[in-house]
């Protein structure tokens, strides 16, 4: 059993939700960043989400494009994100971490390179965002053979038809994005989301992350109720630009994290 | 360089792409889940229209009375004696109703919205000019227009940004990334994720996902097509060279597609070598760049060694994009077609020269071009003929220009 399926079903056991928090891998700056990712599961974050920044990011709204700038500003290279993986590892062995980002900087690094050096660093999974079925066989069979889930999003757009499709290769959990729109913008509309829910929930047996939109606990509360677990992104990145130039930045993190995790 | 594989050269040239849109290795369908099966309905609707007679009656009917086709084909006789070389003609794209060709693939798309039921158009545009056909094509077909254009474009090219606003659009100003046309690009994929129930996407060049680089192209064919029928009339035979220049590559691609299989034929993409290739401002993407993925495709991008895309720099705001359609890459790769480049000083010399010798002036974009053909014709023989295309006209470009040569207008 790998490390997300262990929690998923350790809260499973607990009768409990997952909390998935998204920070962007060197932001503000490497340090500080490690910092914060060490402070996370203690926190109340189950699952951990690294964006490795990237220049062009389709799928994301304001918050984590600028976090992302401010990342590669600083010299985060894909590199510099398994080295973070690497460090929180020496300390951490249980938090699942799923590295999620685009695949330009993957396919630059080499593929089946960098699914072996992420899995070796100690990452679970990944998200690629701009990696439709369509298009993942070149990433998703070394995945597979590194032993990394490779989760795949499932959209309010995703008809019965492509649902299918998207769910026969997926791993670890599936993610449901539950806005038509990028992170971090509008917010969801709880019955739609828990139709389409009950609707993937009938065709896999893999749980499901909701995402996109989710900002406050009572949204996270909101959410808890439909989902395994719930991710939360840009609203944790703003907070650490609020806060990157105070010396309590962890403290900062932690009281909201803390909030979402209470809350659900 | 590691990603680039030599294909073996295949039996036709212009086949592609295969049914997922690939050509070689290139193109496909990289976007996010949400836009997937908009992208897939696009395709759908496009292959319905591409088979359907009377779509093509529709098109061809406005491309001959509202844009005016077919554009001459013009042998530059001044031009021709001033090298003493081979025989120029120009393919005329630059009279086009807007003054280029990006008018052919406005008229296409916005044809093939209307049968998708799409009520309202989105586009992104560097220079303006795409940004400008699709504000005239919204406007003949009194559809809403929304254009996304990088912070910095909106400053450098406000007449454009007035003749839109002019024809009805809105235009949005795009401060995030860097706030160039990629990044309006980006943000025009971010704006339509969140409204695909009623949006078309009208991308501007022969880029993105599939299906957009085979639908530009095959409505930029035209020019090809032309060019083609024009020549043989003319001269009896097929030209020897084809030059034009690329940003994206849409109307190199027009030109050069109904070509493909005619082997004798030497095709030239002339990108925009900006301060020269050798530094890091320039714009050419096969030249100095490596394959990657962005916008939906995968192709060559300007791109450091972590993946991460660099900026694009060129005197014409229309070749200022850090990628290239991807037929482009394969064409590349396979040999077929030969990618050159020419700096921001020889075009800035063509777009002069030109002007003088023909009473012509021409955008950059196609300077860049003619500084190609200027270096060629020279060494070729008298009965060697080449056709460039002449795809914009330089009235947009005159203040640029003015600032280069000091001059105050």
């Amino acid at each position: 059993m790998n490390r997300i399926e262990k929690k998923f079903s350790q809260l499973k056991a607990e009768n409990k939700k997952g909390l998935v928090t998204f920070i962007t891998a060197g932001d503000p700056d490497a340090e500080k960043s490690l910092s914060v990712l060490k402070s996370l599961p203690e926190s109340g974050a189950d699952f951990i989400e690294i964006g490795m920044p990237f220049t062009d990011p389709m799928a994301d709204g304001p918050a984590i494009q600028a976090s992302s700038l401010r990342a590669l500003e600083k010299g985060m290279s894909l590199k510099g994100v398994l080295s973070m993986v690497r460090d929180f590892r020496e300390s951490n062995a249980e938090t699942p971490i799923i590295l999620m980002g685009y695949f330009n900087p993957i396919y630059c690094y080499g593929t089946e390179d960098f699914m072996n050096d992420a899995k070796e660093a100690g990452a679970d999974g990944l998200i690629i965002v701009d990696l439709p079925p369509e298009e993942d066989e070149e990433l998703r069979v070394p995945a597979e053979k590194a032993g990394l889930d490779l989760i795949k999003l499932v959209t309010p757009t995703t008809h019965d038809e492509r649902l299918k499709r998207v769910i026969e290769h997926a791993s670890g959990f599936l993610y449901y994005v539950s806005i038509t729109g990028v992170t971090g913008t509008k917010s969801a509309d709880i019955d739609a989301v828990g139709q389409h829910i009950a609707k993937i929930k009938t065709q896999t047996d893999l749980p499901v992350a909701v995402g996109f939109g989710i900002k406050t606990p009572e949204d996270a509360a909101n959410m808890s109720k439909i989902a395994d677990a719930v991710v939360v992104g840009s609203s944790i990145v703003q907070n650490i630009e609020q806060n990157q130039d105070d010396s309590n930045l962890n403290d900062r993190i932690s009281e909201q994290i803390n909030a979402l995790k209470t809350a659900i | 360089m590691t990603n680039a594989q030599k294909i073996e050269k295949p039996n036709s040239f212009n086949l592609g792409p295969d049914e997922n849109g690939h050509f070689g290795i290139y193109g496909g369908r990289y976007v996010a889940e949400t836009l997937m099966p908009l992208i897939l309905e696009v395709e759908k609707a496009w292959h319905e229209a591409r088979d359907d007679q009377a779509f093509w009656d529709e098109f061809n009917q406005l491309a001959k009375d509202y844009v005016g086709r077919p554009s001459p084909l013009y042998f530059a006789d001044a031009t021709t004696k001033h090298f003493g070389g081979a025989k120029v003609y120009f393919k005329r794209d630059e009279l086009n109703h807007t003054g280029a060709h990006k008018i052919n693939h406005c008229l296409g798309q916005i044809l093939v919205a209307k049968r998708m039921g799409k009520t309202r158009i989105i586009a992104e545009t560097g220079a303006g000019q795409h940004g400008v056909a699709t504000a005239t094509v919204c406007a003949l077909f009194d559809m809403p227009c929304t254009v996304f254009m990088g912070a910095e474009d909106v400053e450098r090219q406000s007449p454009n940004v007035f003749r839109m606003k002019l024809l009805g659009a809105e235009v949005i100003p795009v401060t995030s990334g860097s706030g160039t046309l990629k990044d309006a690009m980006n943000e025009a994929l971010r704006h339509w994720v969140a409204h695909v129930d009623d949006t078309y996407y009208l991308i501007g060049t022969v880029a993105g996902p599939h299906p957009y680089p085979e639908m530009v192209r095959d409505f930029q064919s035209v020019i090809g097509q032309e060019t083609k029928e024009q020549m043989l009339e003319k001269e009896g035979r097929l030209p020897d060279n084809l030059v034009a220049c690329i940003g994206g590559g849409s109307n190199a691609m027009g030109l050069f597609h109904p070509f493909l299989n005619d082997t004798d034929v030497q095709m030239f993409g002339v990108e925009a070598g900006g301060h020269g290739v050798d530094t890091d401002k320039h714009a050419a993407s096969l030249t100095g760049g490596a394959p990657g993925i962005l916008h939906g495709m995968r192709s060559y991008f300007l791109q450091n060694d972590d993946g991460q895309i660099t900026e694009a720099h060129s005197i014409s705001a229309g070749l200022d994009y850090p990628g290239i359609g991807p037929e482009h890459a394969y064409l590349h790769d396979i040999d077929r077609v030969n990618y050159v480049s020419v700096t921001d000083t020889e075009a800035l010399d063509a777009f002069k020269l030109l002007s003088k010798l023909e009473g012509i002036i021409p955008a950059l974009e196609p300077s860049h071009a003619f500084a190609h053909v200027m270096k060629m014709a020279p060494e070729l023989p008298k009965d060697h003929i080449i056709v460039m295309n002449l795809c914009g006209r330089g009235d947009k470009d005159i203040f640029t220009v003015a600032e280069k040569l000091g001059i105050e207008i």
